[in-house]
């Protein structure tokens, strides 16, 4: 089977490799650009731990082949920290107990990150409904959607 | 879990694509979103020595309403036909429907040709389809032709497509004056495949009573259904009176649901039950302002 030449942007750099058809975005992600911070976690399409953003939406890199992102732009997870100053995301994941293991933080992370992008007052359901895609074994849920909320308040205070 | 090694091709166009189908016919699948196909590839359920990956394809990605005809390109993602005001205000069963597939993040990549053309009893958009009496466009190299999305399926995970053929658009076209629709999920949890699902699309005439109508079902049998009975039991009764207890029974006839991780067979035809006289309800409600479905 003939390998392909990809270029994807993560995280503003690009990144360049020849792949096999059949590799997958989150191995192009954790062993070609080595930027290990996302997850695989159940590896079939349900836990979103591997979220990322592909052109601006929030994906299941574990669902996405490594050659459908040639040419477009990624953002992970390591990319919402500014230096060594967490984000407004992170930090309420910090303080609201947003995390306990924190396999599936990652992709909470980028689904947050995701949803507010979009929707910078989003409603209790409309994070419920927003983070739909991503398991969480240890929280119950209720710790990250109060962490999503006091992320939100942050971030339009900030602006 | 990786998928078996295979070719990897991405035609930028449509004209390229169909090209390519020509020359690989059955050795060639097709990916759009992939997110019902790289799964199965990944559990190594399927494998093909060749992959199309057309989500490459502008011309297909679009959505233009005129009047009360709506067409949808194949590659438009589920999630921007969810976002669409225009859809979410005049056609609120197909928002119903595209805000009920899987999550957020499968949605952001599933596009409605990948959701309807993968041929999965339990993919959502088919029952809407279907009940909205809607055409399919199909093209291959030597030509197009279109076909109803109630003679589409033909066994699970097989459509009349044939390995040549792309569905490339779907249309829908509502009749004029009082017309209601709606699809009603019943799940266990987020972001589940359906116990059951209903959709149903009617016209209302001035006494209140339903005139045309289509019904379509999600997980009630091998392939996305079509209840001629249940429409048949619709048509001419009250949106609140017998005809919807003979339509579910005509519905359950209709089905042929198998016992799984979702429920047994009996359970599924209790719950078809209780959803389509929700779901009736629903678009009789839709039905009484004029203009939308």
């Amino acid at each position: 089977m003939s390998k392909i030449n990809i270029t994807v942007e993560i995280n503003g750099q690009k990144k360049s490799a020849e792949v096999e058809g059949r590799m997958l975005l989150v191995h192009f992600i954790r062993e070609s650009a080595g930027l290990t911070g996302t997850h695989v976690g159940c590896d079939s399409t349900n836990c979103g731990a591997c979220a990322v953003l592909l052109d601006g939406r929030a994906v299941k890199s574990c669902t996405v082949l490594a050659a459908q992102a040639n040419g477009r732009k990624v953002v992970t997870v390591e990319s919402l920290s500014d230096g060594g100053k967490l984000h407004p995301i992170q930090s309420a994941f910090l303080e609201r107990h947003g995390l306990q293991c924190g396999y599936c933080t990652p992709g909470m992370l980028m689904s947050a990150y995701w949803l507010l992008s979009r929707n910078p007052s989003p409603t209790e359901e409309e994070i419920r409904k927003g983070i739909a895609g991503n398991l969480c074994r240890c929280t119950g849920y209720q710790g990250i959607v109060d962490s999503v909320k006091l992320a939100a308040e942050r971030m339009k205070e900030a602006k | 879990m990786t998928p078996a090694s295979f070719d990897y091709l991405s035609p930028a166009s449509l004209e390229e694509a169909l090209g390519l189908l020509k020359e690989h016919g059955d050795d060639a699948k097709i990916l759009a979103g992939g997110q019902s196909l790289i799964p199965l590839m990944k559990l190594r359920f399927t494998s093909f020595p060749y992959v199309i990956d057309v989500s490459r394809i502008k011309e297909l990605k679009y959505i233009r309403k005129e009047g009360r005809k709506l067409t949808i390109g194949a590659l438009t993602t589920t999630a921007e036909l969810e976002e669409s005001g225009e859809v979410r205000d005049e056609f609120q069963i197909i928002h119903d429907a595209c805000s009920n597939i899987a999550d957020p993040l499968v949605r952001n990549m599933g596009t409605v040709g990948g959701n309807l053309s993968h041929g999965d009893p339990g993919n959502d958009l088919p029952a809407v389809m279907i009940a909205l009496k809607a055409r399919f466009n199909l093209q291959s190299a030597s030509g197009k032709r279109s076909v109803s999305a109630g003679d589409y399926y033909k066994d699970t995970f097989t459509t009349d497509a044939s390995p040549e053929e792309m569905l490339v658009s779907v249309e829908i076209e509502i009749p004029d004056g009082r017309f209601g629709a709606a699809y009603v999920k019943h799940k266990r949890r987020a972001g589940d495949f359906s116990v059951a699902g209903v959709a149903v699309a009617f016209s209302l005439d001035g006494s209140g009573r339903l005139g045309s109508a289509g019904v379509g079902l999600t997980s009630l049998g091998p392939t996305p259904l079509r209840s001629a009975g249940a429409e048949k039991a619709l048509e001419g009764s009250k949106p609140d009176g017998e005809g919807v207890k003979k339509a579910v029974e005509a519905a359950r006839a209709d089905s042929n649901p198998s016992s799984d991780f979702y429920g047994s067979r009996e359970y599924k035809l209790f719950v078809l039950g209780k959803i389509m006289e929700k779901c009736v309800a629903e678009a009789a409600g839709r039905a009484q302002k004029e203009g939308s479905a």
